[in-house]
């Protein structure tokens, strides 16, 4: 058997419903991976291998009693550590959570269960999935794979390099304003942002409620697809949960397989095809447009005119949200406590508490989002935030009634080295430039490789409308069979 | 202020308008709580009713209670407001230890029942109410201070938080200002609030008890000259019982118009009543105005109710007490004042069903307010808890009409039934207690009592019919209670004419 850890989900599902490898074997190769690889890439902040092996045994003996596998039965996962797994550490990679274990299960987390998936363990993010490079962990930053000194982006950075350091084949991410998609760009790995509402975020320790969306992380736009179709779908203890049947986006990767977009109509948005980009994205970019175009597709410029304010009112919307969903962080009911003496006021200890558990971007945007949201603020900045949003989403429903997708590289550069964007908030926002007018909007998006820029890889992002996740799965799935897959170097 | 001397209340409504303002909060009596399953008992051990949804936990989201919003809709129709078609809850920050998530889940800008009224009867006179707003938000937890002498955070050891109560449905009221009341500002407020508590008691969506606190009424008052604009308002929470709203108010403008005489300025302030003084006194002052940084709720789709199920839920509406006590009045025959008692006593649907079960109005009536109302105040209980069910007061009465018991007896067979030993039919043969009527025992015990009493036989024989009340008490004795007066009068006068 040839390494299992270089496969595809679809590839090791084959091999474990074949009975040419045993779950157990597939979960103790990535486990032995992990083992050798993640000191120098520091994707995981937690490896459940005692949970993983377990669930692996359980799939091998549901295969010996006969019993029916689904498509992904027996397939590694990595969570984010920001999705709650019941009695595994769940720390937002956050110093105020260290050492919490949920008494409960997210949503996802049961459904990648009911799949017959190996959790291998929680993967590195950025503190409360506010940032784009994974720096602000409070748990030190994951290493890109592709160069250990520079960033795997973020939020989700360690789900993407587990991926990219084929320390799992499959992994969750949530994407608020890009952390599944930016990653994915920068790792050479696919990240699926699905409808919001398509995915429960029940379970998800919320950033910007309106926002954020789980969704699926792989090498491959099948293998996405399979996870998104494993963990997508209504939940009744999400009130936003879309009572909708999930597109058949299996289906659509693999029709896009085929390398054929005859009749399928990509929108370049024009104000995220030139200015702002380094030139190796733009390159790489305008050759995967040329590719698609080559399968069939037909590509016209559609203008956003409101995008350019996506960035601001993101930076309102979701630090005004935040500020009110890490208030609940303070000491009282679980979590880190710093300063109870016995002599200090509650208000004290709290104040204590949230000095010492969160970084610096999560107090940043704490400090953001309550000064928008304080009475005299509240219009010029929440509210204004949230006309913008309005406004954004009929840039999208307009250009949706002219093309099937919208297309645009998934960000503005390639993984940067570390610290060369801290130092300045904004260009570490400027990360997620093109990835947040989605998240605005509420549709789909993938980000999938689509080149290499001085070695680096680099992403395109496909756009779709809600609840129309297929179609982005076609598209980045033909895009896929035109440039290929792209592999780092060895460790 | 210690030199402030306080006026008479008639002097103080001679010289001010009194404007008030209630908001009251009412509890659902939903069976699980506003946002997620937990069970709503009262009384159960701390934190057994709680999941990780009440809890705050990371990660957990709210799903809305239909319920809690069919019964908030029904109170706002109860109460004549219009139905938003389309709403959102909102958060309120603040941070708090008894609130799991630093925020409660509230409505804001955009409550789910605006521009009602309640009219009110005081005295035969009609004061209009007028509802802002009626709204759906969620309750905290419960602080528990231990450690220190007063039960409050300051000197105590430990503070421990029961989050039983921690998301179970509140309906906030709140009126217009209510003004042009003058001297009767005391009595309106009561008024109100009765009839707030009857008309949602009707609707059977809380159990509405002030002492519980499934009632809690937070009353504002300000004073102003005739002419002059409204002055600063103050609010009294702690007022836990409708007595007490009444007595906030009047000691609220007594005080006010106390420190406005002196030439001072009422401070905009949070006061607490004190029940036994009858007064408010400060709470505690924060040095800065709170800003709660409302936003809309994220993690809620907006509620937006079908307007054909609002007109359903309109149409079945239960009378209104006003309405039904007017009705009923007449039905029964008794005046405006026995009927305001019927009321305060929680006894309208009790002697309803009683008379409705077969029993006359007035029969009904004797029972409930009576024999039955007395123990209930004795014991501290609730007249519908009392113990005595209204089938079972109109078969009592119906022994007693058809001879079988009389008054005493009956209450003896009463006293049977809340013991719980059964039907009133049964404590009666159990406890022995069915009239003598066989007249030839009954002959027997009048023949032994006019030959132990010759003198007053002699009397009767010689026309004092009125001297037979001692022989009748005499049989009585003898028979224990349990012969019929009447039949016993007529055998002796037989004999002895
Ligand atoms: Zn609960």
């Amino acid at each position: 058997m040839s390494d299992v850890t270089k496969m595809t989900a679809v590839q090791i599902a084959g091999l474990i419903a074949s009975g040419e490898a045993s779950a157990v074997e597939v979960a103790t190769a990535h486990l032995d991976r992990i083992a050798a690889v993640d000191e120098r890439v520091h994707a995981f902040l937690h490896v459940d291998r005692e949970g993983a092996l377990a669930a692996a045994a359980e799939v091998d003996a549901k295969r010996s009693r006969g019993e029916e596998l689904g498509p992904l039965a027996g397939v590694p996962v990595a969570v984010k550590d920001v999705i709650a797994t019941r009695g595994v550490p769940t720390t937002a990679a956050s110093k105020i959570l260290e050492g919490w274990k949920p008494p409960y299960d997210a949503t996802i987390v049961e459904r990648l269960r009911a799949a017959g998936t190996v959790s291998l363990g929680k993967t590195n993010m950025d503190e409360f999935a506010m940032g784009s490079s994974t720096e602000y962990s409070a748990y030190g930053p994951t290493n890109n794979p592709w160069d250990l000194g520079r960033i795997p982006g973020g939020s989700g950075g360690g789900s993407a390099a587990s991926l990219a350091a084929y320390e799992a084949p499959l992994a969750i991410g949530t994407d608020t304003g890009g952390s599944i998609r930016q990653p994915g760009a920068v790792t050479g790995t696919v990240g699926a942002k699905p409808t919001y509402g398509g995915t429960s975020r029940y379970g998800l320790i919320a950033f910007s409620s309106s926002l954020d969306t789980p969704g699926p992380c792989a090498r491959t736009v099948e293998d996405a697809a399979l996870l998104h179709a494993a963990i997508a779908g209504h939940d009744p203890r999400d009130s936003t949960s879309i009572p909708q049947p999930v597109p058949d986006v299996v289906a659509a990767a693999r029709r896009g397989a085929t390398g054929d977009l005859t009749g399928v109509k990509l929108g370049l948005v024009k104000e995220f095809s030139g200015e702002g980009a380094e030139a190796g994205v733009t390159a790489a970019f305008r050759e995967s447009v040329e590719a698609l175009v080559k399968l069939g597709a037909e590509v016209v410029e559609i203008s956003c005119p409101h995008f350019e304010y996506a960035l601001p009112a993101y930076y309102l919307i979701a630090p005004s949200e935040a500020s009110s969903n890490l208030a609940r962080f303070d000491s009282v009911r679980y979590g880190l406590r710093v300063g109870d003496d016995g002599n200090r006021s509650l208000e004290e200890v709290m104040s204590l508490t949230r000095e010492a558990g969160f970084g610096p971007e999560v107090k940043r945007r704490i400090i953001l989002g309550t000064y928008a949201l304080s009475s005299g603020y509240y219009d010029a900045y929440y509210g204004q935030a949230q006309k913008v949003r309005t406004l954004i989403t009929r840039d999208f429903t307009k250009a949706f009634e002219q093309v099937d997708v919208l297309i645009s590289p998934t960000t503005p550069f390639v993984a940067f080295p570390f610290g060369s964007r801290t130092s300045d908030p904004y260009q570490m926002y400027l990360a997620d430039l093109y990835t947040i007018p989605t998240n605005l909007y509420g549709g789909p998006a993938i980000s999938v490789p689509c080149g290499l820029s001085e070695g680096l890889p680099v992403g395109l992002q496909v756009m779709a409308p809600t609840m129309a996740d297929d179609r982005m799965y076609r598209v980045a799935a033909a895009l896929e069979s035109a440039v290929g897959t792209f592999t780092p170097p060895e460790l | 202020m210690s030199t402030t001397v306080l006026p008479t209340y008639d002097d103080a409504v001679a010289r001010y308008e009194p404007v008030i303002g209630l908001e009251t909060h009412v509890e659902l009596g939903t069976n699980t709580k506003m946002f997620c399953g937990c069970p709503t008992e009262f009384g159960a051990e701390p934190n057994t009713q709680t999941c990780p949804v009440c809890l705050g936990l990371p990660g957990a989201l709210p799903v809305a209670n239909r319920a809690g919003i069919e019964a908030t809709i029904r109170i706002g129709l109860a109460l004549n407001c219009d139905i938003a078609e389309w709403c959102r809850m909102a958060r309120k920050n603040y941070f708090y230890p008894d609130m799991p998530k630093n925020f409660q889940t509230s409505q804001y800008d955009e409550p789910l029942c605006v521009d009602g009224y309640v009219d009110v009867d005081v005295d035969g006179e009609t004061f209009r109410i007028e509802i802002e707003r009626v709204h759906l938000e969620e309750d905290t937890g419960k602080s528990l201070h231990v450690g220190g002498a007063t039960g409050r955070i300051h000197g105590a050891t430990e503070s421990l938080v029961d989050y039983n109560r921690a998301g179970i449905p509140l309906v906030e009221i709140v009126t217009k200002p209510v003004t042009g009341l003058g001297a009767r500002a005391p009595e309106v407020a009561r008024a109100y609030v009765t009839e707030l508590r009857d008309i949602i008691r009707s609707l059977d969506v809380s159990d509405v008890r002030m002492e519980q606190g499934s009632l809690r009424c937070d009353v504002n008052t300000s004073l102003n000259k005739p002419g002059e604009e409204w002055g600063t308002r103050t609010e009294a929470k702690n007022v836990n019982s409708l007595r007490s709203v009444e007595r906030a108010v009047r000691s609220e403008i007594i005080r006010q118009s106390g420190i406005l005489d002196a030439g001072g300025s009422i401070l905009q302030e949070t006061r607490h009543f004190q029940e036994d003084t009858g007064d408010t006194r400060p709470g505690r002052s924060k040095e800065t105005a709170t800003d709660y940084r409302y936003f809309p709720e994220p993690d809620l789709v907006p509620i937006a109710p079908d307007p054909a199920w609002v007109a359903e839920l309109k149409a079945a509406l239960p009378e209104k007490p006003s309405v039904k006590r007017a009705r009923l009045r007449e039905e029964w025959g008794i005046s405006e004042v026995d009927m305001q008692s019927v009321a305060n006593a929680g006894a309208v649907e009790l002697i309803e069903e009683t008379i409705a079960a077969g029993a006359s109005p007035a029969g009904a009536r004797k029972w409930w307010m009576g024999e039955l109302a007395r123990r209930a105040n004795e014991t501290g209980v609730e007249l519908a808890a009392v113990g005595a069910s209204p089938a079972q007061v109109a078969q009592l009465q119906a022994l007693v009409d058809e001879g079988k018991i009389n008054d005493k007896l009956a209450r003896q067979v009463l006293e049977g039934v809340v013991a719980g030993e059964g039907d009133p039919a049964q404590v009666m043969s159990a406890r022995g207690l069915e009239v003598v009527s066989d007249t030839g025992a009954l002959q027997a015990a009048v023949d032994e009592a006019i030959a132990a009493n010759p003198d007053v036989a002699a009397k009767i024989r010689d026309g004092k019919v009125a001297a037979a009340g001692a022989l009748v008490g005499a049989v009585m004795k003898t028979t224990r209670g349990q012969a019929d007066a009447k039949t016993v009068r007529e055998l002796i006068l037989a004999r002895l004419s």
